[in-house]
């Protein structure tokens, strides 16, 4: 028998496509994992995890490590790290083709593939990542004692963190692209009621400038193109997710206008033998829970399939 | 004063120093365990039977000892965990500050230290 055909392929190792593994491999359905970053997803991400039914308390990295155990315990093999060059879903095979040359083939797939922080995609982005932009205000905000930051976005992870971020930053001003906030009025009011914060409306940043370090910034008045320049020591980025479907676009499997996989109540999509899984699908909430849940589906249904 | 990963961990100067003046690779992660240190261990941890050569340690940004990382001249005008910085033959080759991907650790450890 072929080493490389399984009866599963599930693509993605967070908490959904774990799961899938977990109830996959306990079948003994031979299960191949694959993810283009580490095992975990964005659950890796999360410092503490409180609401996890069963477990008090427990850091997002020790619950993924725990269920890629128990997905390696129960046969699956699990590939971290992979590049996808082609992804082929013809109704009696699916094809996952690796950029290192590798072919992998099953009669069914899961896609699990998550979602990831959105970045703004402006000039200067990546070269300051680091040495004045970040994403995380728990991880970086004690670097910024006692001097003027930017935080960009408008929902309720910018306000909070904003809020959070005045503990360190003599200054924070919340730059949004709306005239409004989508963030539950609680935390616009907190941001509003607090001295230390000031609100550019209705304009984006266009470039991000320095040396070493962040330096200053540019952002555009979106309602009347004016765009000015503003000196500053740091910007936190919180935009939102996007759903990790960029290796399906204009492909068969159909996304809605945010380009999250669509699927039916069994989480199968338009395609036979394709299931999808997590963040990446289309959905209002997205939790460990509902990802675990979403990741046994699919595999019941995987299962029913083969 | 280690971080609970499941790497090696490097907890003082003193050790750091002996690593470096033992092996020719090493590659040091010193963070937290937030968000975007954790999936930095973990690549590492995924990446130690491929790269046998290097050796792979993260050591705890709080702790006092880590200012030998801390206070690297590679280091300014990092704002952004983790750091971090690898070695060859004892002298830094390369730092970095934040998260960093599985391609860009490999692209790195590849370039410095060759597969």
């Amino acid at each position: 028998m072929d080493k490389n055909h399984f009866d599963v392929i599930v693509l993605g190792a967070g908490p959904a496509g774990l799961t899938a593994g977990i109830y996959l491999g306990r079948a003994k359905a031979n299960t191949l994992i694959l993810d283009t970053g580490t095992a975990g997803g964005q659950m890796v991400l999360t410092y503490e995890i409180a609401n996890y039914p069963g477990i008090e308390n427990i850091s997002g990295y020790q619950l993924s490590s725990v269920m890629k155990k128990q997905a390696k315990n129960f046969g699956c093999t699990i590939k971290t790290g992979v590049k996808i060059a082609q992804i082929e879903l013809e109704p009696k095979q699916k094809i996952i083709r690796l950029s290192n040359g590798m072919v992998y083939t099953a009669p069914t797939i899961i896609l699990a593939t998550g979602g990831r922080s959105r970045m703004l995609n402006v000039p200067g982005e990546q070269k300051f990542k680091g040495r004045g932009i970040s994403y995380c205000a728990t991880c970086d905000g004690d670097f910024f004692q006692n001097k003027e930051i930017i935080v960009v976005g408008g929902g309720n992870s910018a306000l909070e963190e904003a809020v959070s971020l005045t503990k360190y930053a003599s200054k924070v001003t919340i730059l949004h692209e709306f005239d409004h906030f989508q963030a539950f009025e609680h935390a616009v009011e907190q941001a509003k009621s607090n001295p230390k914060i000031d609100f550019i409306m209705e304009s984006h940043v266009t470039g991000f400038y320095g040396d070493e370090s962040l330096k200053k910034i540019k952002y555009k008045n979106l309602s009347t193109g004016d765009e000015k320049e503003m000196p500053i020591d740091g910007v936190f980025i919180f935009i939102g997710y996007e759903a990790n479907t960029q290796s399906l676009a204009n492909g068969p499997v159909k996304l809605n206008k945010r380009n999250e996989i669509m699927t039916d109540d069994n989480l199968q999509t338009n395609l036979e033998g394709v299931f999808a899984a997590g963040d990446c699908r289309a959905k209002w909430y997205r939790q460990v829970t509902t990802a675990v849940s979403d990741g046994t589906i699919a595999a019941l249904n995987a299962l029913n399939f083969i | 004063m280690v971080l609970p990963t499941n790497l090696k961990h490097v907890a003082t100067e003193a050790e750091l120093k002996q690593l470096l003046s033992e092996k020719e690779n090493v590659m040091v992660c010193c963070g937290r365990m937030g968000p975007m240190c954790v999936p930095v261990y973990d690549i590492m941890e995924e990446l130690q039977e491929e790269y046998s050569h290097v050796e792979f340690r993260d050591m705890l940004f709080d702790n006092p000892e880590a200012a030998v990382i801390r206070n690297l001249p590679e280091c300014r005008g990092f704002m952004g965990l983790p750091f971090t910085v690898y070695y060859k033959n004892g002298k830094v080759v390369k730092a970095t500050s934040s998260i960093q991907n599985h391609e860009q650790i490999t692209s790195i450890l590849d370039a410095e230290f060759q597969k």
